[in-house]
This record gives C-alpha cells, structure tokens and sequence, in this order.
C-alpha cells in the first residue's frame, strides 16, 4: 500500500490521463468518453482564461460572498484547554456550504460550452440547492437527481430547490442514497449528450472532474492560508476537514499539501462503528476499487458489490471518496479517521452552545476530532477547521434523535 | 477461446444472415434456472450467448437488467458462479460461444489474472465491460487478448470518426454498436440511421458488426439484421424471466419456457432479415 515513491510535490496529480497514483482514472461508458474528453479541453482552456478567471473571481465576491472569514474560535478553544481552534466559515457563503464554489464555477464552463440543461445529483440537498441556485442564476433548466430516502431526510432543501425552479426526482432504484442518485445522473448524462452538462458536486468522478472540483474549491485552502499567516503570522499545526466525497476537504488541503510543518487530517463517517455495514469510512474501513468512473477506497463486499453505508449526515453517506484523497492517504500525506454518529451528535450542540453557531453535521464531525485532539496540543499551536456548511438543514433529523418535537 | 467466435460468425455468413445474440443475467431468479434458460437457448435460436455479470450499480442498464442483477445478488450470485455457468453449460455445448456482459468492479476484485485463468479454462470466449473505455484497455483488455480472450467493445452515436480507430483498436470478435445514446431497454430509434452507422462502422473493420440497446420484437431483430452481422437483445428477455415469476421473485414453471418461446420467435425474425435485405 505505502510502496508508492513520495514525489517533489504532493500537489502536481493527476497526470494526463486523470490519475494520483493508481486511483482517478476515466472508468465510464464509451457514449460518454467524447463528453468527458471535450469537457477536459473545455477546463484546460477555460482555467487558463483570465476572462474566465475574473468572472468567477466577481461572482466569488458579489454572489458568494468570498472570502469567507477565518474565525477565531475563542469559547471553544477555551473549553478544550489546548491548541488555537480556528474555523474557516464556508458555511456563511451564500446557499450556506461551500457547494457554491464549485458549482459557480462549472455553470460558467456549461454556459461557455453552449450547454443548455444542467443536470446533478445530490446527498444532503447542499449540492442540489447550490445547483439549483446557479441554474436560476443563469437561466438554465435544473433537474437534480436524489435519492428517495434523502428526499425524505433533507425535506427542507427539497423545498428550496423546486422554490428556486429546478425539478428534483426522487430515485428509488437501489438503496435510494446518493450512490444511487449519481447512477440515474449517470443514466440521464448518456441518454442526453447533446444538450446536457452534469453538474458532479463532489471532488469524484471520471476525469476531469476530481481535478476540476478540487481546482475550483481549492480557493477555500487559498483563503485559509493567507488569512492565518495574518492572524497568526505563521502556518497552523493541524488543518482538519470532513469527508464524504472530500469536496471541501481537498479544498482546503490542497494549497497546504507542500507544506511540511502541516499536519492534515481528513474525519471520515464513522456512523455506528466501523464493525458492521453501518458505517461510511471508504478509507479506514474499505479498499481500492472502481465505482462512478474512477478507482478509489469503497465500501464493498468480497465479490465487488458496493455496500450500502450508513452515516447519520446524508452529505457523508457514500460509499466512495474522491480518488486525491486515497492517493493521499496511501502515500502518508494526509490522515483519514472515522468519527461515529453519536460524537457528530455532541459536537454539534457543544459548538451551537458555546460559539452560537448550528453547524451541519457533516463538519460536525470534523469539530468532532477537533474536540479530541485540542486539549492534546500546546496552547501555542493552531488548528484550522473547514466549517463547511450550516446545520439549518439538520435541525429536523436532530431534533428526532434527540427526541425534541419541533 | 477467439475460434470458437470467428468460426461462429463465418458459418453464419455462409448461410447468409445475421447473429441472434442473447443476454440473460446470470443467477436471475437462481442460479439453477437461468442455468436452465443458458442451456435453452442455443436449441431456442440463439447463435451468441451473453451472460450478464450481476453489479449492484449497473450505470448503463435500465430498471429491468437493474432488478435483474438485484435478484440475482440476493439468491447469492457472484463472479465465481458467473464463471461456473460457462463451465456447467461447456459440458453439453462446446460451439456456442458465450461473452460475460457487466462492470469491472467485481473483476478487479476477484483478481483480474485469476479471473482471466478461471474464465478461458470455463470455456468464456470474450467481455464486454461497460466501464472500460480504450483509454483503459490496459486494466483488462490487453491481458484478455494475451489469452486469446476477445475484448469486445461498445461503439455508440457520441463515437464519431476520428475516435472511430481508438475504439476498433484492440477490439475482436465482434463490434457492438450501441443504436442510441441511452440505457439498455430505451425505445429504439430509426433503423435507417442504425443502418448508416452500421455501414460506417464495417468500412473500417472487418470485424462483424452487432447491434444492441432497444431491441425488443422479432420485427426489430429483422429489420436491424438486413444491415447488421447481428442483432442483440436484452432487455426483453429479462423481461421474460421478470414477468414468468412468483409473488416471491421465485422462478415458476413457466420461467424457462416463456424465454425459450419468445427467442424462439427473435430467430425466426432473424432467419427472415436477409430476406428483407434482398427485397
């Protein structure tokens, strides 16, 4: 597994044929090669377009309301006792996580490749209603593929999205997550080629989207490091990040990954634990193999199924990672641990309590390793966590669990 | 092996029509009946077997071959049952060349080389794998040509003339066009373009040419057989099975011999295709 040589740079993948390392690749059906190969050439020119650059810099500032401020943490740094805890507060972009960015960026590439339908697929309802925002935005049809057992968690976001004009259908195929939802966009994409462009909201995928989304939320990290070598006047101990797909974790690692003195740790969805199925820890728990158009860590049984999962955040409910971050994970640069449902749970209300910010439950489990690895640091020492989205959405599967009517 | 292919379709073109190829999904109700369906078919008309490989996420099939797949998997299918159909079946027919049809998943699990061992030695004369583009072909591809496994690739509408070569490169046996951009069991559009294609796709190889996605009716299977070397059908067939069983999912005695019926009649379609060519 670590037997992959370490290169110059961590941050120079994938290579011209989408790979970091052995993971990412092009696995998809040959109606859709042409699609995925002119989708490349269409972000190659466009990334390197300072007319493309600008317009996503002014919407970044007028629309999204970047940057987003680095927040000093002072309550709950004080509680822990330890290590400074600093949170880069995606969730107060507009649409409320940071599923904007990359959604801002893509509308932009559809629209310069004349593409006139949008299609996506969505977990927690984030990357849906962040897609559905820049459709309305633009003036493009919206249809968002999600799973019938998230329709049904994440109702608050359903309504945002048909309340900004996009047409949500519910899949029931499968287990009716968002492994399944990716399969119908999947399904939709090679039925409509002509007219069609599939909004991927994760940092997974065929080639070029990993490297495509990575580039376009890797503003988040960019932003991170300036802003606490102003706070600070140096670099942080420990970045931290959530990862379901690894979206706004690689976003934030990337632009840290050459810096040595920085430790990075990716918190994965440890559900009910790590024993059984109950879980969504692709990389602690699971192992290399080939799903949604790229190889990557994936819950799977001995004969190549993909496992269902289960994690009590809809966002972190998949069955697969972004393959940067397996790369990263085998060759040592970043550490993947899994937090359980129930810590999620308490790190959620400890942060609403103590800084009177609701955060999702996706970076709640982040705060969550947070939590226990503060009191374990130096006063002196700096943690910079990507606060990746609000908890609005969450108020409802909360307050079931914890028995509070609303 | 690739002979038991090639001599396939040359003594179909001796007798001057097209292929009737045949997908069912292994394991589907159980693994003793679609063992029985296997079986019948050749005797039903069928020239080419394909024998689906179930995958809990099939991005390229439609609902039927999904539910197909998702029953299969709960009577307890897997690759290596996949692989031991073909070894039952080569028992009683040795010229019927049979290609295993799924994702590349459970392949990469199992082992590609070991796979690959098991599979030639069962009696698995090609693949086709979904998921795996030409810019893939060294994952899977290439160590089935070693073997003399052929590697059978999808063309569809979106592969246009210059990809054309990248995707008939490394490819044999035979070419599959895909007549639509879609999932399988979609409706079928216009022959006459599916025609055009087809001839397009026979100027630059001379591999036989196969078509599949949206075959549903042995008037289909005719018209599309008076330009192609052969004529796919799935769907429909594992609409067969589905409609043949129990309250349960279970298999009932009608479950064999309602696809043997319905082939039955693909092929006598098939048999009268160049008929419509010659008109």
């Amino acid at each position: 597994m670590n037997d992959t040589p370490k290169p110059n740079s961590f941050r120079s993948g994938p290579d011209e044929d989408g790979r970091f390392g052995i993971f990412g690749g092009r696995f998809v059906a040959e109606t859709l090669m042409p699609l995925i190969l002119d989708l490349q050439e269409e972000w190659d020119k466009a990334k390197n377009d300072p007319e493309f650059q600008k317009q996503l810099a002014d919407l970044g500032t007028h629309y999204v309301g970047r940057p987003s401020p680095l927040y000093f943490a002072e309550r709950l740094t004080e509680h822990l006792g330890g290590a400074k805890i600093y949170f880069k507060r995606e969730e107060l972009n507009h649409t409320g996580s940071h599923k904007i960015n990359n959604c801002i960026g893509q509308i932009l590439l559809a629209k310069r490749m004349g593409k006139t339908r949008i299609i996506a697929e969505t977990g927690a309802g984030q990357h849906g209603v962040a897609s559905a925002t820049v459709a309305a935005r633009f003036g493009l049809p919206c249809i968002v593929y999600m799973g019938a057992t998230d329709v049904e968690r994440q109702a608050p976001n359903v309504f945002r999205m048909k309340l900004l004009g996009a047409e949500v259908k519910a899949v029931t195929a499968g287990s009716g997550t968002l492994k399944d939802a990716m399969n119908e966009a999947l399904r939709d994409w090679v039925t409509n080629v002509d007219d069609t462009y599939y909004l991927i909201g994760t940092a997974a995928g065929p080639h070029p989207y990993p490297e495509m989304v990575r580039d376009l939320q890797a503003v988040i990290g960019r932003e991170a490091r300036e802003q606490i070598l102003e706070a600070e006047g140096r670099l942080p101990d420990l970045v931290i990040a959530a990862v379901g797909g690894g979206s706004n974790a690689i976003g934030i690692f990337h632009p840290f990954l050459d810096d040595e003195s920085v430790k990075i740790v990716g918190v994965e969805a440890g559900g009910h634990g790590l024993d059984g199925n109950e879980h969504c820890a692709s990389i602690t728990a699971g192992s290399p193999g080939v799903l949604h158009g790229n190889r990557t860590y994936l819950l799977q049984d001995g004969d190549g199924q993909i496992l269902e999962g289960h994690s009590i955040s809809a966002g972190l409910d998949y069955p697969g990672i972004g393959p940067e971050h397996s790369y990263l994970n085998d060759i040592g640069r970043v550490e993947y641990v899994p937090i359980m449902d129930d810590e999620a749970l308490e790190a959620f209300q400890l942060l609403t309590r103590l800084e009177g910010i609701i955060p999702a439950l996706e970076p709640s489990h982040a705060i969550a390793e947070v939590i226990k690895r503060a009191p374990k640091m130096g006063k002196d020492q700096i943690i910079v966590m990507n606060l990746s989205g609000r908890g609005d959405k969450d108020i409802f599967t909360v307050g079931k669990i914890l028995g509070m009517g609303l | 092996m690739t002979a038991r292919m090639d001599r396939k379709f040359e003594a179909l073109k001796a007798e001057g029509r097209p292929a009737l190829v045949t997908y069912f999904m292994g394991g589907d109700p159980d693994y003793d009946t679609s063992l029985e369906i296997m079986k019948a078919l050749p005797a039903a008309g069928a020239d080419v077997i394909e024998l689906g490989a179930p995958f809990s996420d099939p991005m390229a099939d439609g609902p039927a071959i999904q539910l197909a797949g998702q029953r299969a998997l709960k009577a307890g299918h897997s690759l290596g049952k996949t692989i031991q159909m073909v070894r039952d079946f080569r028992k009683q027919d040795d010229t019927t060349p049979i290609v295993l049809m799924g994702y590349y998943n459970p392949i990469y699990i199992y082992g590609v080389e070991k796979f690959l061992d098991e599979a030639l030695e069962a009696g698995l004369d090609g693949l086709i794998i979904v998921d795996l583009p030409a810019e893939m072909d060294d994952e899977l591809c290439i160590p089935a040509r070693k073997r003399d496994i052929n590697f059978i690739r999808l063309t569809t509408p979106t592969t246009d003339a210059k990809r054309l070569p990248k995707v008939l490169d490394n490819s044999s046996g035979f070419v599959y066009y895909v007549s639509m951009t879609g999932i399988t069991g979609s409706a079928l559009p216009d022959t006459t373009k599916i025609a055009d294609a087809v001839a397009r796709i026979k100027a630059s190889t001379d591999l036989p040419v196969c078509v599949g996605f949206g075959v549903k009716t042995a008037e289909h299977a005719r018209l599309i057989g008076a330009s192609a070397d052969g004529v796919v059908v799935g769907t429909a067939i594992v609409n067969q099975v589905a409609t043949s069983l129990d309250n349960n999912g279970h298999a009932t005695a009608d479950t064999v011999q309602s696809v043997v019926t319905f082939v039955s009649g693909l092929a006598t379609g098939i048999r009268a295709a160049r008929l419509v060519a010659a008109e």
